[in-house]
C-alpha cells in the first residue's frame, strides 16, 4: 500500500514518511517470515501424516497356518484363502486373500499368488489340461507356476512356506507387483 | 407490495452487486458467430458436473464409504432407499454423458483452432479439466466397490508396481497399506469426493475466467489466419461490430441443448437403471472376470495387445507423452489457420485417434484376447461336427473340451477367441504339425505334451483332422505319400483312417 501512494503520503503527512516506510516493510517481512514458519509447522506434520503410506517397510508380513498338510493331497493344486494378518476392523471381505497351493510330493509345495504377474488379475487353475488362466489379458501358467503364453513378463509369485506341527505356514501379507513378489 | 419486493431487492443489489457482476458475466459481448450449435458443448459439460455435484451429495448421504459396509449401502440404495437406484443410475449415467460431452467439447475445441493464440491457457486448464474427468470416472468406479473396482484397482496397483526402485513405495502410498482394504477405499473416496471435485471448481472458475477475458474464439473462416500483432484487435473490432450479450442473444442454443442433456441423463437412467455393484470385493472369490466401465475399454484392449518387450516402457511412458502433447498443442500450432476445411492434418489426427479408440473400445466389449473360462463346461459342439465321425473322433471332440481348448479356440461360434478358430484347422496343418502343435504349443500356446497322454494326443488330432468344409481336402505333407506316413506310427495311422473315412 504504502509503496504505491507515496505522493499522497507526501502531502498530507510528510513528516511520518520516514519513520513509516520501513516500519511497514518490516512489518511484512515479518508477516512473510512468521507464515513461512507457521506453514513449515502445520505442512511437516501433514505431509509426514499423508507420505506416510509410502513407507513399504513394516508388520506387514507374516506366518500363517492354511491348514493341516493332510489336506492338501499330494500333485494337486487346490485353492486355500487366509485372513490377511495386517486388517483393519473395516477392512470387511477385502482381506480375504486367496492362494494356490501345490503339494508336488511329501512335504514339497508351491504356494502361488492369486494375482496374475502381468496385471494382478485373479488366474484360475485347471486341473484337466493342468493350466492356470487369467481371465483379463489372456495370461497362462504351468501347473509349476511358470509362464505358459500371452503378455504376463514371468512365472506366478510364490509365497514363502514352512511346515511346522503338520500344519502349512505360508508367509503372506503383501499384494506381490513385478518389483515387490510375494 | 410489489413496490416494496422491489425495494429490497435492490438494497440487496446495491450490496452484494448482483446485476454488476451479470452484466460482466452473462451480459457479456460475444462475436455473434459464435452463437453456433457446434458452441453448445462446453456448457453442456458444464450442466453434466452440476448434475453430479447434486445427485453425488445425495448419494453421500447413504452411501457408506468403508471396505466392509460399502457394498451393502449400494445395495441398499438400490433395493430399499426410496429412489435410491435412480440417484445411483443419475450419478451413473452423468458420467457417462459428461465424458462423451466433454470430448465433443474437445474435438470441436480443437477443429476450430480455438487454443491458438490468445487462448492458450484456456486450453491448457481445459485439458487439466479433461485429466480430472477422467479421474472421476476412474475413482467413481472404484466407489462402485464390487468385484471389478477390486481387480481394477489390483490392475492399477500392477502397473504401478512396474516403475524402477519406486514401485513398491507407490503402490503402498496408493493402496494406503499393503493390500487393496480399508484404507483404498478411504483413500479413493477422498479424491472422489473432496479432492478432485475441489480441483474442478477451482480450474472450470479459471477455464470460464479466461473466456471471459480472452473472449469466446470467433467462427473460424477459411482464410482469415491468426496474426499475433494484429489478432486481438480485429477481434474487439468483431465484437463491436457484430456482438450480441450472451445473454440473451446466444444462449438459445446452449439452453436447448442442456435441456436435452439432462432429459437424456434422466431418460437413460429411467430405462438403464444403475449400473451394479456386481459381486460382493472379495478377492477370494475368484470364478470373476473382471472388466472396465465403457470409457476405459479402449484401454483394456491396449494393455492386452501390446507387444510384451514394450509393455512396461509403454506402460510408464505412453501416458506422460500423451498428455504432454495435449499440454502441447496450442505451442505446436500457435497462429495461422484456424478453419478445419484448411487444417487437413487436425482433421486427420482426429479421425485417426477416434478410430483406433473405437476399434480398441469395440474390441473391449467382447475382449477376443481373454480365454472363456466356462466355455469348456458350456460351449456346445456343433452337431455336423459330431455326425457320423468314429468314436475315436468323438472321443477327440471330449478331450477337446475336457482340457479346456475351447476356452481358447471357438467351433461353430462358441468358445475363446484367444486363439485361432479351428473350424477349419485341417485345411491349414497336417496330422504331424497339430501333433507338434499340441505338444509343444509355440506363439501364444501353451505346451499340452505333459498334460495329455498319446492317447488322448491321438484322438484330438483325429477329431481336428476332420475340421474342414466339404468342399476343402485336408492339408497334407507333399514330401511323403500318405501311405509311408501312415505306416510309420500308429498314432498316425489312426489319424489317417481318420481322414480317408471322409
Amino acid at each position: 500500500m504504502a509503496v504505491t501512494e507515496p505522493e499522497t503520503l507526501k502531502k498530507e503527512q510528510p513528516k511520518t514518511l520516514h519513520i513509516e516506510m520501513p516500519r511497514r516493510a518490516f512489518l511484512l517481512k515479518l508477516g512473510f517470515i512468521l507464515n513461512g514458519i507457521a506453514a513449515m509447522f502445520v505442512s511437516v506434520p501433514v505431509l509426514g501424516y499423508v507420505l506416510s503410506s509410502f513407507r513399504t517397510e513394516g508388520p506387514f508380513k507374516s506366518w500363517i497356518a492354511l491348514g493341516p498338510v493332510e489336506s492338501f493331497p499330494e500333485n494337486q493344486t487346490r485353492l486355500a484363502k487366509y485372513r490377511n494378518p495386517y486388517t483393519r476392523p473395516w477392512d470387511g471381505p477385502t482381506a480375504n486373500i486367496p492362494c494356490w497351493v501345490r503339494r508336488v510330493q511329501g512335504e514339497k509345495f508351491q504356494i502361488f499368488a492369486i494375482n496374475c504377474t502381468h496385471l494382478g488379475c485373479p488366474v484360475r487353475w485347471f486341473q484337466e489340461s493342468h493350466l492356470f488362466m487369467c481371465p483379463c489379458h489372456g495370461g497362462a501358467f504351468y501347473e509349476d507356476g511358470s509362464h505358459a503364453s500371452g503378455p504376463p513378463p514371468r512365472g506366478l509369485y510364490e509365497y514363502k512356506y514352512k511346515i511346522e506341527n503338520g500344519q502349512l505356514w505360508v508367509y503372506g501379507g503383501q499384494l506381490p507387483t513385478l518389483n515387490q513378489s510375494a | 407490495m410489489i413496490e416494496r419486493l422491489t425495494r429490497i431487492a435492490l438494497w440487496i443489489d446495491e450490496r452484494v452487486y448482483i446485476s454488476k457482476l451479470f452484466a460482466a458475466t452473462a451480459g457479456h459481448s460475444v462475436p455473434r458467430t459464435s452463437g453456433s450449435w457446434f458452441y453448445v458443448f462446453g456448457s453442456g459439460t458444464l450442466v453434466c458436473f452440476m448434475i453430479q455435484i447434486v445427485t453425488g451429495i445425495c448419494l453421500a448421504l447413504v452411501y457408506v464409504p468403508s471396505a466392509s459396509e460399502a457394498y451393502s449401502s449400494l445395495e441398499y440404495l438400490n433395493y430399499q432407499q426410496q429412489l435410491g437406484w435412480f440417484l445411483r443410475a443419475m450419478h451413473n449415467w452423468g458420467s457417462n454423458f459428461m465424458v462423451a460431452i466433454m470430448l465433443a467439447h474437445l474435438i470441436q475445441v480443437f477443429l476450430f483452432g480455438a487454443f491458438k493464440y490468445p487462448r492458450e491457457m484456456t486450453w491448457i486448464s481445459g485439458v487439466v479439466l479433461l485429466l480430472c474427468t477422467l479421474g472421476m470416472a476412474f475413482t467413481g468406479q472404484v466407489l462402485r466397490f464390487d468385484q471389478d473396482a477390486y481387480w481394477g484397482l489390483g490392475i492399477g496397483a500392477a502397473m504401478a508396481g512396474r516403475v524402477p526402485l519406486m514401485g513398491p513405495a507407490i503402490v503402498h502410498m496408493m493402496l494406503g497399506g499393503p493390500i487393496i482394504a480399508g484404507e483404498t477405499l478411504s483413500r479413493f473416496f477422498t479424491l472422489h469426493v473432496f479432492v478432485i471435485p475441489g480441483t474442478i471448481i477451482a480450474i472450470v472458475s479459471l477455464h470460464l475466467r479466461l473466456v471471459l477475458t480472452k473472449g469466446i474464439n470467433d467462427y473460424p473462416v477459411p482464410g482469415k489466419l491468426v496474426n499475433k500483432e494484429t489478432y486481438i484487435e480485429e477481434y474487439e473490432e468483431e465484437l463491436k461490430k457484430d456482438g450480441v450479450p450472451f445473454f440473451p442473444k446466444a444462449i438459445s442454443k446452449d439452453m436447448i441443448f442442456s435441456g436435452l442433456v439432462l432429459l437424456g441423463i434422466v431418460g437413460c437412467a429411467a430405462y438403464f437403471g444403475p449400473a451394479g455393484p456386481r459381486g460382493v470385493p472379495d478377492p477370494s472369490l475368484i470364478n470373476t472376470a473382471p472388466k472396465p466401465d465403457f470409457f476405459f475399454l479402449w484401454l483394456y484392449g491396449v494393455l492386452s495387445l501390446m507387444p510384451d518387450y514394450l509393455e512396461t516402457v509403454l506402460m510408464l511412458t505412453a501416458p506422460f507423452i500423451v498428455i504432454g502433447i495435449l499440454f502441447a498443442v496450442p505451442f505446436i500450432s500457435n497462429t495461422g489457420e484456424k478453419s478445419p476445411r484448411r487444417r487437413p492434418l487436425a482433421v486427420l489426427s482426429v479421425l485417426f485417434i477416434f478410430i483406433v479408440l473405437g476399434v480398441f473400445n469395440y474390441l473391449g466389449t467382447f475382449a477376443p484376447w481373454s480365454p472363456h473360462m466356462e466355455a469348456w463346461t458350456s460351449a456346445a459342439t456343433p452337431v455336423n461336427y459330431l455326425e457320423g465321425r468314429s468314436p475315436l473322433e468323438r472321443q477327440g471332440a471330449l478331450v477337446f473340451h475336457n482340457k479346456q481348448c475351447v476356452n481358447c479356440h471357438s467351433l461353430g461360434g462358441a468358445g475363446g477367441l484367444r486363439g485361432p478358430t479351428l473350424d477349419n484347422v485341417a485345411t491349414r496343418l497336417t496330422g504331424d504339425q497339430l501333433v507338434r502343435q499340441v505338444i509343444q504349443g509355440s506363439g501364444n500356446m501353451p505346451a499340452y505334451g505333459k498334460n495329455l497322454n498319446p492317447s488322448e494326443v491321438t484322438a484330438l488330432v483325429a477329431f481336428m483332422r476332420t475340421l474342414h468344409s466339404p468342399t476343402e481336402s485336408p492339408a497334407r505333407d507333399s514330401t511323403r505319400s500318405e501311405q509311408a506316413a501312415a505306416e510309420k506310427t500308429p498314432a498316425k495311422a489312426l489319424a489317417q483312417t481318420g481322414e480317408m473315412q471322409e
